[in-house]
């Protein structure tokens, strides 16, 4: 079997994820941040661990700014939900995924006016057309770094420069890129980095979070949910402090100990060096299927412009059809349709149809690229 | 002062506890974190107990490393 849907959660899972979820659950158990036993604080010292690591990968200055979620969705609509009011305007690119546009799309209802700017087929951003968009009430740029759907790269830093200098909010949709892409909160001028753990940061699903930097005012910033945290127990009201004020509910623990574990693991291999053998997949994957003449890849065609993930179709096949065969015939998994991203293939051109999307890992090899190239190649072989 | 005088500090939550936890351990000062005395605060959380001979350490590393607390308590 080969793995190819990395880009709609990773697997296989380092060693270390699962052997630090086991210790959780074997030896640990209870709920960080309540009580006062040895076991409730021992399972706070993991998570506090999590945040450390996650806040030494971002480059972000404090650990408490972390605040986790279930997955990057929750991330995101706590900031598009909890910042924006009617009357603001938001500017967006239009590669979003469904995570950003379903929220967005209904915060429009409620009077949040939004400009969605025009990326190339190719998936390029022209950072100029994001300050040509800002208005007086301009008050967000919500960006995702990488298409969930051709891998293209975002200019972020380009724009976060941008948001700086008119003073205004910078969000930062992480899902593709947080573990495979280096990502410096501080350089880059990000004010929120929402990133989700299970998929290049090759954690366990059911995590996630959100990095809140020191110019985003904390109490504009209204909870999704409120409730328990462990903290000021005597008051009614929702803690104002971080990450209190956005974790209510007891946390994941155990997926937070296989976070932790799999960004430390990330560290240890170096984002460069993840980076690098990402690179040389996507490479030999894209030259492989460009020489195929029944096939349109989409995208940057670039490995350097891009991230693991490429989209693309074979003439007079459905990319189910393609999906399908590629699993049933070959043993190769990967994701066919619109992946939650209308926008992305309204952008590409490939909107309602869809495409085949190849999404490759760390642990995947260049052989199994060459065997799914292979498997293509006789796909498009069979069309009559 | 005897080795069974304690101070605690309290603090806003059980994470900002882990961080006082670290910034003290790597100053070398003992601390244990342990459930807030009732007649200190309400709170159901954990606080920071160190020795009392420790306390202007602590505080200084602390201080140093610009780490939040709410208040200090000799017990």
């Amino acid at each position: 079997m080969i793995y190819f849907d990395n880009a709609a959660t990773s697997w296989p899972k380092p060693p270390v994820v699962i052997e630090a979820m086991s210790h959780f659950l074997r030896e640990v158990g209870a709920s960080p941040g309540r009580s006062g036993h040895r076991q409730a604080v021992a399972a706070s010292r993991i998570v506090y661990n999590a945040r450390e690591a996650l806040a030494q990968l971002f480059n972000a200055p404090d650990p408490l700014r972390i605040v986790f979620t279930h997955n990057v969705t929750e991330a995101l609509n706590l900031c598009l939900q909890g910042y924006l009011r009617p009357g603001d305007h938001l500017i967006i690119s239009s590669l979003e995924h469904n995570a950003v546009m379903r929220p967005v799309r209904a915060l429009e209802q409620q009077g949040v006016e939004v400009t969605s700017v025009a990326c190339s087929p190719a998936g390029v951003l022209d950072p100029s057309d994001i300050e040509a968009a800002i208005r007086r009430n301009t008050a967000m740029i919500a960006l995702n770094h990488a298409s969930n759907v051709t891998g293209a790269l975002l200019p972020v830093a380009q724009v976060g420069r941008i948001a700086r200098r008119h003073g205004l909010i910078f969000l930062v949709d992480a899902a593709q890129t947080a573990g495979a892409y280096p990502i410096d909160v501080q350089a880059d001028g990000i004010d929120l980095l929402a990133f989700t753990g299970h998929k290049s940061l090759y954690g366990p699903t059911g995590t996630g979070g959100l990095v809140i930097g020191e110019r985003v005012d904390v109490n504009r910033l209204s909870p999704l949910k409120r409730g328990g945290t462990g903290s000021r127990s005597e008051r009614e009201e929702q803690p104002d402090f971080l990450p209190d004020r956005f974790e209510s509910g007891t946390l994941n623990a155990v997926g937070l100990a296989g976070l932790g574990a799999s960004v430390r693991w990330l560290m240890e291999q170096g984002i460069a060096a993840i980076r690098e053998h990402e690179i040389a997949l996507t490479q030999e994957l894209i030259a492989g299927l460009m020489e195929m003449p029944n096939v349109t890849v989409y995208g940057p065609l670039d490995a350097q412009k891009q991230t693991a993930t490429v989209s693309f179709n074979v003439a007079g096949l459905q990319p189910s059809e393609v999906g399908e065969r590629l699993d049933q015939e070959y043993g190769i998994l990967c994701r066919v349709g619109l992946h939650c991203a209308p926008a992305a293939h309204k952008t590409m051109g490939t909107f309602p149809g869809g495409a085949v999307r190849f999404g490759l890992g760390f642990f995947n090899t260049i052989e199994e690229v060459q065997t799914a190239l292979a498997a293509v190649n006789e796909l498009t072989g069979s069309v009559k | 002062m005897s080795d069974n005088e304690y101070t605690v500090i309290l603090v806003s939550s059980t994470s900002h506890a882990i961080r006082l936890e670290k910034v003290l351990g790597s100053a070398n000062i003992a601390c244990k974190l342990v459930p807030v005395p009732r007649h200190l605060s309400s709170d159901c959380g954990v606080c920071v107990r160190i020795r009392r001979r420790d306390r202007d350490e602590a505080l200084c590393a602390i201080r140093a490393c610009q780490a939040a607390f709410e208040s200090v308590c000799d017990i």
